[in-house]
């Protein structure tokens, strides 16, 4: 049985849907993440779980209990909240002993809980510190040791790495992973950074306007996205619009406008004369005076930009017919020179016939 | 320029402010409460013109009379009981009030603070006149209290003229003073921390004991000093408001330099109260700062 089951669940503020009959089900020990752009109703639904908002429709069941009737501070559930919300008037120590003591845990045992917290995180000797004492990344410690202290069921984390920069956020992300399998405590993410949410879970829910658009593993988010939507947010994406000229099987012959024919194996759903939309990785994607021999697509073409940004360089190309391509090259594939080519230069592009994602209108 | 000048320079206004507007008119004062007083009230001049009968020069004979007699401390004590409690009633009634405010949509808390601070807008005796009808024997208060009292086998007892309106003047009058700070203070709080709380498992009362107070004691603190201090000299409460026996340091200071017309006597009165005043205010800081810390 699934630990969190949500049931058609439905919020609205005045005309407007913030969560549309969304339904899922986290099972235990999950990495569950909540992926969308701001004001997709990712952070409506948190507050529902958590208990501060309340559905207008629909249900949420912990445990094979109905939260209907719960107020936030009688669920098993704790959240990391975005500005981390420490007591600024509190140690560290008493920050995180604050659950034990609301969950009149005996005096004795605190003092030792709080310590292998406090080990937990890496933040031996910490505890006399106050909040404002601490680094961005030290307080996010505290947050989250503060919210499993008292070992809840589930653990909801609203980006709580936003605040970060990059390198930081990078090592974040890894000790969540470890502390996730260390203490085996359902997670629930929310974050509109598509990168963490690949990086960090088991499964991600993609949501838009108010609805899952796509519930599944990361990686079958990023190959296989089911709509526009989902291929647009995840990463990079070429999306060519074009209609479906004749089919054979898996094999499909593509009209893009401003391209010219393009072949696609491996995708259902196209009949001709359907119109769709091919989602293309740009890293999928292969650029040379040359191209390798398994390029099933081929298109003459010139370099229009680039984006050096160290480890890749994204090439932008426009086909003879006008059509613009985004392409990225490893930079490992240059040596030691910075770039291969410079705006102008005559190109070709190409990618095998199984590169693409075709999704039927 | 070396920076020691810029510092002089930069610090010149507000030490020359301090100095005519503080240092200078206390230092009148405790030059005055070491003089003898002039025969026609005022102070003796300094400097005799040789008649021996002449009372000139400085005199510790005040502030003898002042700590030879024991009702002088007496009425301190009193003055500083009353204070205490106009400050604890003024934080009874300020906290939920500006709670209150602090919790309001924001559109609406402009408008709630302004009503607070409206009764300023009309003149203070008038508002105490007011009270004085309120409180008078005929009035519907009164008689409510009365009816109330005497509903517990107790005697009707008339309240204007007496300790109680003395004390509910008091707290009428300073009650803006304590709300003000409290509102700026709670206005501030972040409310995640109270969701915080909540999601950890603290109900409604742990929250505000444990999140919300100790986080509100800044303004707390603030606002006792703002109360209790000028609680602590006020005489027109008492003068209006109370009876023969509600009479206050304040009372007194006023009657030596006005009535008695014994300047000397009522700036040693002064000066101990400026100094309970302001060893009131550094502690009250001193507390501030420790509980920050």
């Amino acid at each position: 049985m699934a630990l969190l089951e949500i049931r058609n669940v439905t919020r609205r503020f005045g005309d407007f849907l913030a969560v549309d009959d969304v339904t899922l089900s986290i099972g235990t020990g999950e990495f569950f993440t909540l992926l969308g752009p701001s004001g997709c109703g990712k952070t409506t639904l948190l507050r529902m779980i958590a208990g501060f908002d309340a559905p207008d429709g629909g249900e949420i069941v912990l445990d094979g209990q109905s939260m209907a009737d719960v107020p936030p501070e009688a669920r098993n559930i704790h959240t990391v909240f975005q500005s981390y919300a420490l007591f600024p008037h509190m140690t560290v120590a008493d920050n995180i002993a604050f659950p034990l003591r609301m969950a009149k845990c005996p005096p004795a045992d605190i003092a030792p809980r709080v310590k292998e917290a406090l080990e937990d995180v890496s933040l031996s000797g910490m505890e006399k510190r106050f909040p404002h004492e601490l680094s961005g990344g030290q307080r996010q410690r505290v947050a989250v040791a503060r919210a499993l202290i008292s070992r809840p069921k589930l653990l909801l984390l609203d980006e709580p790495l936003a605040a970060l920069d990059a390198k930081l956020k990078e090592r974040m992300q890894l000790e969540l992973i470890t502390l996730q399998k260390e203490v085996g405590i359902t997670f629930i993410y929310v974050t509109h950074d598509q990168e963490e949410a690949l990086a960090l879970s088991h499964r991600i829910a993609v949501m838009n306007k108010g609805k899952v658009e796509q519930l599944d593993e990361p990686a079958t988010i990023y190959s296989f996205p089911k709509n526009r939507f989902v291929a647009d947010f995840i990463g990079e994406c070429n999306l060519l619009d074009g209609t479906v000229s004749a089919q054979a099987g898996e094999a499909l012959s593509f009209d893009v406008p401003g391209l010219g024919g393009v072949k696609i194996v491996g995708s259902a759903g196209g009949v001709p004369g359907a119109k769709g939309t091919l989602a293309l990785r740009p890293e999928k994607v292969s650029i040379g005076r040359e191209l390798p021999a398994d390029c099933a697509n081929r298109f003459q073409g010139r370099v229009f930009d680039y984006l050096y940004t160290g480890d890749v360089t994204l090439y932008i190309v426009e086909v003879e017919g006008g059509q613009r391509l985004e392409v990225m090259l490893p930079n490992s594939a240059v040596g030691r020179s910075s770039k291969f080519f410079e705006p102008g230069d005559g190109v070709q592009v190409g990618w095998r016939d199984d590169a693409g994602h075709f999704l039927p209108d | 320029m070396s920076t020691r000048v810029q510092k002089w320079i930069l610090s010149g206004p507000p030490l020359l402010y301090l100095l005519v507007f503080f240092a200078v008119p206390v230092g009148i004062m405790v030059l005055a409460s070491f003089r003898y007083a002039g025969e026609f009230g005022g102070l003796a001049p300094l400097f005799g013109t040789g008649d021996p009968d002449e009372l000139t020069g400085l005199t510790l004979e005040s502030y003898q009379r002042f700590f030879d007699d024991r009702i002088y401390l007496e009425l301190f004590a009193k003055s500083f009981v009353y204070a205490v409690v106009t400050t604890v009633a003024c934080l009874a009634c300020a906290y939920p009030l500006s709670l209150m405010i602090a919790r309001s949509p924001k559109k609406s808390r402009d408008l709630l603070v302004l009503l607070v601070i409206l009764p300023f807008w009309s003149n203070f005796l008038i508002r105490v006149y007011a009270w004085m009808i309120i409180l008078g024997p005929q009035s519907l208060f009164t008689r409510a209290f009365n009816g109330l009292t005497g509903a517990f086998g107790l005697e009707p007892m008339p309240l204007l003229f007496s300790p109680i309106a003395v004390l509910i003047g008091l707290v009428y009058v300073h009650l803006p003073f304590m709300v003000l700070p409290l509102y700026a203070n709670l206005e501030k709080h972040d409310p995640a921390l109270l969701d915080a709380a909540q999601d950890l498992g603290a109900n409604a009362w742990q929250r505000f004991w444990r999140i919300t107070f100790p986080l509100s004691l800044p303004g707390v603190y603030a606002g006792a000093a703002l109360v209790f201090i000028p609680a602590l000299g006020i005489f027109a409460i008492p003068d209006l408001l109370g009876g023969t026996d509600s009479m206050l340091i304040g009372n007194l200071v006023k009657q030596q330099f006005l009535d008695a017309r014994d300047w000397p006597f009522g700036s040693v009165l002064s000066i101990v109260l400026t100094a309970a005043a302001i060893l009131f205010a550094g502690l009250a800081a001193w507390f501030g700062r420790q509980k920050r810390t």
